[in-house]
Formats: C-alpha cells, sequence, structure tokens
C-alpha cells in the first residue's frame, strides 16, 4: 500500500472515539418553538426582512445578508413569528434571534421535495453562485465562512485545485462520516457543481485512513456517477487534518503565506457537509435550514448515541431532552469537537447552521489538571501545526512584548489547541497565546489602517 | 618570584587603566545632552511608574511635561495637586486643582446574591473568561472574579475579598491611575469623584437587562425601575437601557435613593452615619450597606 | 453534575503528565540499576537509595517551607535527579557524601533558580562535578566490593578511562572488547553496561519521551574526534570504540544531555549542543587533567542552552 500522505508540521493523535459512527442519520421531529440566530455565519449579522406576525413557511426568507461577507436566513418551519430581539447564545451572550412558533409543516413550493438523485448540472456558472448565495448556505467545517464569497476568488484568481475535507479529524464526530455513507451521491454531484463554478480545478477528497467505509463508499459514488477528475483521497489520522492550511499542505504539498487566503497557493478548500448542502440549494433549490447533528460523549450509552437530521433554530435542550436527556456523569457540554468546539454555557442556546455536535464529556475526559510549571520538554512546540513555540509565544505574552510575539507568529495560531493537548504541566497556553493572537492582530490592522490613510493622504498631495 | 609578582600587579594595573580610558571615552561619546529640569520634575513624582498619567512612567512624564507649552494634558493623578504645584513651581506655570478620584467597582452581585450556573475552568484571567463567555452567573454584565483589575494594581489597593467574589478598593492605597479600569474587560470599574470626606453615592451595577431578567441573575442588580429618578431631588439619576447612573455632580449627597432602591443596587459610603436599616422585612439589601461601614472602618 | 464546566477549547487532554514523563525515565533506569546492583551487590543499592531518597525529601522541604509553593514539588523528577546522582558515584561513596550531593543537587543547582523548569546546570552533573572537586579521594575510589555476579573478579583500580593514564593509549585500547558493551570493569553505576543504558534509552524513544538527535550527534562527534586523533596518532589517542563506550559517555548522552530543562528545545538546537558536548568531552579526555569530561562538557555546553533557544526555532508553517 502506498504510504498515506498528511500535513508535514506538527499534531497530536487524540482517541477516536467516534463511539456513533454505526448510528444511522435519524429526522428529529419539530419542536413547538425554534429561534433563528441572526449571527450563524462569519461576518455581519444578517438584517431581519420580517416583523413580528408574519406567517412564515420552510425556505421563506427570514434575514438578508448584513454585508458582502454575510448569508442569508430561512425560515426552517411553517409558523408565526412570535418576536425578534436578543435570545442567549451558547456562550450565554445575546444575540438577535427571530422566535417562530411552529405550526405544521408547510413549505415553499419553489422547493423541489423528491429524493430522487438529479445529475444535471447548470451550464451558467453565475446563475449557480446565486443560488449557492439566495440559499444562504456557508461552510459547514466549522467556520461558517459564507460558501458563495468562497468559491467566486476575488481578484480573478484561478483554482488549480478544490479540496473537500472529509477528514473529519476531530474526535467522537461522525456527522460527515455518516453523511458520506448515507448520501455520497449527492455529495459528489455537489464537489462536481463546485468544481464547475471553480472552472474545472483538480479534486480531492480527503479522507482519513480511519473511515474506510466511508473512503469506499465516496470511491464508489465517483464511480458510479462517471465523473473524471475528482480523486479521492486517504488521508493519514492526524489531528488537525481537517484544518484549511493543514489539508492544503497534506494534498497539494504547499504552505499558505502568513495573513494570506488558501487561493494564494491555488488552492478552495470545502468542507464535505458544505458540498451537501450546496447540491440540495443548486439541484433542488432547498436552502440551508438543517444539518446533521451527532450526540455522543464517553458518558453517553452506545445505545443513547445518535446522528440526527435537524433544523436549524431548534434549541439544544430540546434535542438533548429528545435523545433521552443531559447523562448524569457529563461535567463538560461541548457544541463541536472536543479540540474545537465551544462548551456550551447555556443548553437552551438555538441550533445553528454550523452545529455538528452535542458532546457530553466526563469529568475524568475533561476536567483540566493542576498547572504546574514548564519543564521546557518542548512537547507544545512538536504538536503545534503552524510550528509555532507556544511556550515562548506565553512567555512574551506574559511579559506584554507585542513585538516579540508578533515576530515569533502568535497571529498565525489557529487554536487548534494541540499546545495544550499536549502540555504535560497542563498550562494553558492556549488560553494565554489566544489573546496574543488577537492583540498582535489588532496591532497589524491598526497599522494597515494607518498605512491606508498615509498612502490616502500622499495621492491627496499628489493631486 | 618577585618578578612575576612585580608583572602580575603591572599587567594587572594597565589593564585596569586602559579599560577605565576605554570607559571614559564612552561615556563622553555617548552622553546625552538633556534638560536639567526633567531629572527636578522625575524627583518631585511619586516613582511608581504605573502609566496613569498617559505616559510610559514618570520620566516619560517628566520628560513631556518639559517640552509642553502647558500642563493641561499632564496630570499625575497619583501625586495629585501637591505633586503637580511642585512640577508646575519647576516650570514656571500655573497648577490645575483637578478633584481627587477613586476607583469604584461598579457590582454588587455577591456569590449570594448572584447564584453561579456553570464552572469556569480555563485560566484565571478576566480577559480570557469575557472573551470565551458570557460569565459562570446568569448575569452577563457584572464582576468575572478572576481579578485582573487585582494584577494590573501598582499600589496594592484592590483585594479579592473571598466572601463575595468581588473586588474590594482601599481608598487610603487607591491612586485613581486607571489601571485597573483599562485592566476590566467588562468595564465594571469606574474613577468617580472622591466626593467631600470621601463621601459619595452611586450605583453599584451596570447590568442593562430587562429588569425581570437582570433580577433573576443576581438579586442586587439594578432593575430599572425609575424609583431612583422619582425620589431624586436634583435630577442627578438617568436611568438608560433599564440601567441607572448618578451624575456626581449634580448628586447633593441627600442619600434618598439609597432608601428608595428595592435591589440595594445603589451604595452610599464613608457617611458618618449609616443609614437606618430598612423598615421593609429584606434581609439582604440592609446587608450591603453594612458592608459599606467596614470599609470605612479599614480606610480610618 | 447539576452545574457544568465551561473552558476554553480543548476539551481533552493527552495522557501524558510530567510525572508520567519522569516515570518513564525512572523506567527506562531500571536496567541499568539492576545491572549495577548485581555487579555491587547492596552497597550499591545503598547509595541509589540514599541519594534518591534524599533528593525527595530535600525538594520537598524547599518547597514547603522556604517557596511555599508545592507546585514546585515534582518527587518524579527529584527520584530521577537522585538515581542519576548516584549512577554517577562510586559504590563505595560514603552514605553523607551522597546527602551532600543531593542537597546540593537539589538545594543550590535546581531550586535556587527557582525549582523545577528553571535550572540552567543539570543538577545531578553538577552535583557529581561539585563531589569530584570537594572530595577527590572518595570520589576516584573505585575499589568493587564483590556482588552477585562471583564469576568477575573484583576489580580493584582504576575504570577504563583511568587506565589510559596508567597504561598508554595502546594497552588501553587492547581493554575494549565486546564484552565492554555487556559489562564493564570497574567504575560508577552509570558505567557497568552500555547495552543496559542503550536498552533504557530506546525506550524512552519509544515512548517518545526524548528524540534521539542529541544522543546521536553526542556519539557521532565522539565517534569522528576519536577517529581522527586516533588516526594520527595511534599511541597518544585512544579510538574511537574504546570512547564511546568508556566512561560515563553512554549515560551522559542519553540521560542527562537530554535532559528538558537543560537542553535546547529545537532540534537543530540540540544537534549543535550534542556536537559541542562530544567535542568538548574529547578535548577534556585527551588533553585535560581529569580522566573523564563528559560532566563537565554537558555543564559547559548547559551554559549555551539559552542561546541555542534563541538562535534556533523550528521550521514555521507557511513561511521561509
Amino acid at each position: 500500500m502506498a504510504k498515506l500522505t498528511t500535513f508535514s508540521i506538527g499534531g497530536v493523535h487524540p482517541d477516536d472515539s467516534k463511539i456513533a459512527r454505526d448510528c444511522a442519520i435519524e429526522v428529529l421531529p419539530l419542536p413547538p418553538t425554534v429561534y433563528v440566530s441572526m449571527a450563524q455565519h462569519l461576518g455581519a449579522p444578517a438584517k431581519p426582512v420580517v416583523a413580528v406576525g408574519d406567517t412564515v413557511k420552510v425556505g421563506t426568507v427570514l434575514a438578508e445578508p448584513g454585508g458582502f461577507i454575510s448569508a442569508f436566513v430561512h425560515s426552517p418551519v411553517s409558523g408565526t413569528v412570535k418576536s425578534i430581539g436578543p435570545r442567549k447564545d451558547i456562550a450565554g451572550n445575546p444575540v438577535t434571534h427571530i422566535e417562530i412558533a411552529v405550526e405544521g409543516d408547510e413549505w415553499e413550493e419553489s422547493i423541489n421535495r423528491s429524493d430522487k438523485l438529479d445529475t444535471e448540472i447548470p451550464e451558467d456558472t453565475a446563475a449557480i453562485l446565486d443560488r449557492i448565495r439566495a440559499c444562504g448556505v456557508v461552510g459547514l467545517g466549522g467556520a461558517t465562512f459564507p460558501t458563495h464569497v468562497k468559491l467566486n476568488p476575488a481578484g480573478g484568481a484561478t483554482a488549480e485545485c478544490l479540496i473537500i475535507n472529509g477528514a473529519e479529524c476531530e474526535p467522537y464526530l461522525t456527522s460527515d462520516y455518516r453523511i458520506m455513507l448515507e448520501r455520497s451521491k449527492e455529495i459528489v454531484v455537489g464537489v462536481a457543481i463546485m468544481k464547475k463554478v471553480l472552472g474545472d480545478p483538480r479534486t480531492v477528497i480527503g479522507i482519513e485512513e480511519n473511515k474506510p467505509e466511508a473512503i469506499t463508499a465516496m470511491d464508489a459514488a465517483v464511480y458510479d456517477l462517471g465523473y473524471h477528475g475528482i480523486e479521492v483521497l486517504p488521508l493519514k489520522k492526524k489531528y488537525p487534518q481537517g484544518g484549511e492550511k493543514q489539508l492544503i499542505d497534506a494534498v497539494m504539498h504547499r504552505q499558505v503565506g502568513s495573513g494570506a487566503l488558501p487561493i494564494s497557493v491555488g488552492a478552495v478548500v470545502q468542507n464535505v457537509a458544505t458540498a451537501l448542502a450546496v447540491y440540495e440549494a443548486v439541484q433542488k433549490n432547498k436552502p440551508l435550514i438543517s444539518n446533521t447533528l451527532t450526540i455522543t460523549g464517553d458518558c453517553l450509552p452506545e445505545e443513547k448515541q445518535h446522528n440526527y437530521l435537524f433544523r436549524i433554530g431548534m434549541p439544544l435542550s430540546f434535542i438533548a431532552e429528545y435523545a433521552g436527556g443531559v447523562p448524569a456523569e457529563a461535567a463538560k457540554l461541548i457544541s463541536g469537537g472536543p479540540m474545537m468546539g465551544k462548551a456550551i454555557a447555556n443548553l437552551d442556546a438555538a441550533t445553528v447552521k454550523g452545529s455538528s455536535s452535542i458532546l457530553y464529556l466526563s469529568e475524568a475526559a475533561t476536567k483540566r489538571g493542576k498547572e504546574s510549571y514548564c519543564i521546557r520538554c518542548g512537547r507544545c512546540a512538536d504538536a503545534c501545526p503552524m510550528g509555532l513555540e507556544p511556550f515562548l509565544l506565553r512567555r512574551l505574552y506574559k511579559a506584554g512584548d507585542l513585538e516579540g510575539l508578533e515576530k515569533e507568529a502568535a497571529q498565525d495560531c489557529i487554536e487548534c489547541g494541540c499546545c495544550l493537548y499536549s502540555c504535560p504541566a497542563n498550562i494553558p497556553l492556549l488560553d494565554q497565546i489566544r489573546m496574543a493572537k488577537g492583540q498582535v492582530m489588532g496591532v497589524i490592522r491598526a497599522r494597515a489602517a494607518a498605512a491606508k490613510a498615509a498612502a490616502e493622504a500622499a495621492k491627496e498631495q499628489a493631486k | 618570584m618577585t618578578t612575576t609578582f612585580l608583572w602580575t600587579i603591572g599587567i594587572l594595573a594597565g589593564l585596569g587603566l586602559l579599560l577605565s580610558l576605554v570607559l571614559f571615552f564612552i561615556a563622553k561619546k555617548f552622553r546625552v545632552e538633556e534638560d536639567p529640569r526633567i531629572d527636578e520634575i522625575e524627583k518631585v513624582m511619586p516613582g511608581a511608574n504605573c502609566g496613569g498619567c498617559g505616559f510610559a512612567g514618570c520620566r516619560a512624564f517628566a520628560d513631556a511635561a518639559v517640552k509642553a507649552p502647558n500642563l493641561d494634558n499632564h496630570y499625575c493623578p497619583v501625586g495629585g495637586d501637591e505633586v503637580m504645584k511642585k512640577v508646575a513651581g519647576i516650570l514656571g506655570f500655573e497648577a490645575q486643582a483637578k478633584a481627587p478620584m477613586v476607583a469604584v467597582v461598579r457590582c454588587n452581585g455577591s456569590c449570594e446574591k448572584r447564584p453561579t450556573t456553570n464552572i469556569y475552568d480555563g485560566v484565571q484571567s478576566c480577559k480570557v473568561k469575557a472573551a470565551l463567555y458570557a460569565g459562570d452567573t446568569g448575569c452577563s454584565f457584572g464582576c468575572l472574579g478572576c481579578g485582573d483589575c487585582v494584577a494590573a494594581c501598582q499600589f496594592g489597593a484592590i483585594s479579592m475579598d473571598p466572601a463575595t467574589g468581588l473586588p474590594v478598593v482601599d481608598e487610603s492605597k487607591c491612586t485613581a491611575c486607571g489601571a485597573c479600569v483599562k485592566a476590566c474587560p467588562k468595564s465594571v470599574i469606574e474613577l468617580r469623584n472622591k466626593g467631600p470626606r470621601g463621601m459619595r453615592v452611586y450605583v453599584s451595577c451596570i447590568n442593562k437587562d430587562k429588569g425581570a431578567v437582570a433580577r433573576k441573575a443576581c438579586k442586587a442588580a439594578c432593575i430599572g425601575c425609575l424609583k431612583c429618578t422619582k425620589v431624586c431631588p436634583h435630577e442627578a439619576i438617568v436611568v438608560e437601557n433599564n440601567l441607572a447612573y448618578i451624575d456626581f455632580a449634580k448628586c447633593k449627597l441627600c442619600r434618598k435613593c439609597v432608601l428608595e432602591c428595592p435591589t440595594g443596587a445603589i451604595h452610599d459610603v464613608n457617611f458618618p452615619k449609616p443609614l437606618p436599616p430598612k423598615a421593609a422585612p429584606a434581609p439582604k439589601p440592609a446587608a450591603a450597606p453594612a458592608v459599606e461601614v467596614k470599609k470605612e472602618e479599614s480606610n480610618g | 453534575m447539576d452545574k457544568h464546566l465551561v473552558s476554553p477549547n480543548p476539551h481533552i487532554h493527552s495522557a501524558v503528565s510530567t510525572a508520567s514523563l519522569m516515570r518513564d525515565v525512572i523506567i527506562a533506569l531500571v536496567p541499568a540499576i539492576v545491572v549495577s546492583v548485581l555487579f555491587y551487590g547492596w552497597a550499591e543499592l545503598l547509595v541509589l537509595a540514599v541519594s534518591a531518597v534524599s533528593c525527595v525529601l530535600i525538594e520537598w522541604a524547599i518547597a514547603k517551607f522556604l517557596f511555599k509553593d508545592m507546585n514546585l514539588f515534582c518527587p518524579s523528577a527529584a527520584t530521577v535527579t537522585g538515581l542519576l546522582l548516584a549512577m554517577n558515584l562510586p559504590v563505595t561513596t560514603p552514605w553523607w557524601i551522597v546527602l551532600i550531593g543531593a542537597l546540593f543537587a537539589i538545594g543550590v543547582v535546581k531550586m535556587s533558580f527557582g525549582g523545577i523548569g528553571q535550572n540552567v546546570f543539570n543538577p545531578a552533573i553538577a552535583a557529581r562535578v561539585f563531589l569530584l572537586v570537594s572530595f577527590p579521594q572518595q570520589m576516584t575510589n573505585w575499589a568493587a566490593p564483590a556482588g552477585f555476579i562471583s564469576s568477575v573478579d573484583a576489580f580493584s583500580g582504576a575504570t577504563l578511562l583511568g587506565q589510559v593514564h596508567a597504561l598508554g593509549a595502546l594497552q588501553a585500547d587492547k581493554l575494549v572488547s565486546l564484552q565492554t558493551l555487556f559489562y564493564n570493569i570497574g567504575g560508577s553505576a552509570g558505567e557497568i553496561s552500555a547495552l543496559a543504558l542503550l536498552v533504557g534509552w530506546v525506550y524512552l524513544l519509544v515512548r517518545r519521551v526524548i528524540k534521539p538527535w542529541i544522543t546521536l550527534s553526542i556519539f557521532a562527534t565522539v565517534a569522528l574526534v576519536a577517529l581522527v586523533f586516533h588516526l594520527v596518532d595511534p599511541s597518544m589517542y585512544t579510538g574511537p570504540l574504546f570512547n564511546l563506550l568508556s566512561g560515563g559517555l553512554i549515560l551522559g548522552a542519553c540521560f542527562m544531555a537530554t535532559d528538558y530543562v537543560t537542553s535546547p528545545m529545537s532540534d537543530w538546537g540540540g544537534v549543535i549542543y550534542g556536537v559541542g558536548i562530544g567535542f568538548l568531552a574529547m578535548m577534556i579526555r585527551y588533553f585535560g587533567s581529569y580522566p573523564e569530561g563528559v560532566s563537565f562538557a554537558i555543564l559547559l555546553m548547559n551554559m549555551t542552552v539559552p542561546l541555542l533557544n534563541r538562535w534556533f526555532h523550528g521550521k514555521k508553517y507557511g513561511r521561509a
């Protein structure tokens, strides 16, 4: 067997723990009320276009983009808009939500609800992009970056390689794995659509070796559909394989420069779940109103683990209750994976487009160990996939040395958590490096703004 | 024997002479001419290098003050009027008197009034905690209790009260340098006019949630009920975004609002006579003035 | 739990802790310890026990009463220091000298710099050198009591390296044979069996406790320097095999130079550090008045570590 490829710097090997891998996707019932957040994507929050008292159907536009990098939000249910106002998100911070009382399940007529696979890809790429934008599709790999922006590289840059991220390198999570098994053909059509939009570049679907069934299923789907130029590439298991920069390194053996976008090395990275959303948007005209989520955890009995198809806006607590309640041994509730997910401070918060799991971790698995002193073992530096030296960054942060932090590339940190994961002394490296990164980014932005202002002033004078 | 002895002495003495000459010429060559008044000003400064004046340290302040056309933008909050009079004397300017300020903690959501809803397991830093989420209580505005202000204070004037989980300012040590104000990610701490004999009245809450939400999160929250604005004879209190704020310039220290506040969010400090306990059988709000009395004692 | 934990990511942690790393080092030392006890008998065990126990107790006392910070007390790390110190001492060392060594290692070299993670010098080696210059008589008394292996003659005399001065390079070179790999004549516990030490080193590599670069670069440098000198004048300078297998080189290269705190963080820094140790050790062996130079070489190179850390960094992603 050929040697498997992976990214070249750092990485860690946490235990797989994909306990819910054999749970087929089930469809959740509708709750009495949903709360649709206006901040479900990276960028500016969406602006509500409905009013209290309006009746909406599944797929009705609730809000429109609040800026260039922003996205449409559609109603996931049919019913009446009850209120528009602040509601606490999973971090407990108030965010504008639209509250809808659910009545029946009536869909907009424009949506094609048949399950039949539609392989006829529209010819007009501009129309495809427009459809993707109008359906509010965002990246479902974690960052929720609006997909139409990413598929339309600025400044005439061309994509050399479209990388589809099926790595799902986070332990526990199985939603991407399940859709790759159950909806492989739809995903591949979605991939083909994106490939077409980007001008037919080389296309690689990267899947980690610990999911051989998914590799087989995707391979078969590509073969059955008869697409050329789409390659399924098995990757060596290593976290954070699914990180955009790491995946580009693994597949293309190229590295994105500091502060640059993937397109600068000719790469566009999209998640498999995004490919599915693109398929549904373009072929079925179905907006992004549902996604797959895993209910899992080390303290959850195997029979209570599930993969669910949920509608956005469902409260997490509703899903947790439906799945049998929060286990008593759970010490921490996490939305997302155990490495990069967010701890849930408020279970009443509503699901969003990017929700991928409710993860219950026991105290033994998740409680942080007592912090002790650095023994300079260098494990954090060995683990860092960006090649940074976390021990040094932390020291510079504590000394308030912003210049040193910038020189040592604190701004390159991708917050993957490898440093803190591997630190034998339980030093909260990432907690502090994230702060340092924020400060350095502030300095860089201020400098860029000042440079821009100076350039404009010079231009004025030249006139 | 003797020659070794002499050689040793000779070489060492020669080396010493040579190096001292090198040092002498280096000192001469790299000597920086400075305004002698900078040294003079630095001498009268408190020497804490706290940065409260907006400059990097006392010497930087002195340097800036010497170059400045007047002292309008240069004030040492630590040294206060006394030091500024001396500085003005050195530079030949008029000194401008400023009212003394003090850091005030605008949160009184103690552990018992503001129960926790989750357990924070990250690094003990308010900055990190604030960036992560709303906090381990139901209130998303108030003090996070990790003590960034304590670490920021160079004068040892702030300490965490383990009973309440809130910072306490020692007024005798506070120099109003503002380091804690900058350190607090929730903007809980405000620099406030110290008031006559230290007496002042202020709202010890910054919760902008609606009354019911605020009250659910914290029994001592300002609920924006407007009772204080109605009772205030001097129109010193404004309620904006469900939160009351007392304008020091207008407040005449009558303390009617303190009696009226249903949650005990309005605090009065350093008054010689504490207010009588409230008639209403509400034991918890009455506890607030008691705390203040203790603070007063520590100042004396 | 009715209240749940909230923290920034990551939410899981690897099983490796400071204590588990130190435990692995102790396990890696076990083969060499077993050989030395078989060789020297209970007397060796006594030296090891006194050293390890006193190191732990001294660290505990200093952390508790002087620093008042029990985070500084790491019993497994102190045990490693104690064992390494004992393995550098002759079996005949009186217990009170061992105690002084432990006090110097933990009290002066480690804790006075701020405790775990802060020391500039390797505590065990610094203590060994301290004892060597303070008690030259006792520290070079290699009179060996009979151990559990009766077939080995109780050798009373100098170590292999000591023989260089006594017999000359040509004769000394002949003392090295395949047997030296398994057990050695005379010397401290850490000098007896090269094979036992290498087994421990391989264990550390397999468990990913340390990386091989420092050790390999020391071996390579020592071999190269010895080869060059030996070719120039075999009657004056001993050969590569002799130098690799004699003295404390293997113990030093595998266990002392690879100490986390006092070695460089980056791989390339480690290589430079290893080359420096190998070169200095050989220079001291050939030209110094002490027969053994590994300890001094490691201490000297310890001082360069902050500089090496400043100069050498790992490769950063996406940067030239």
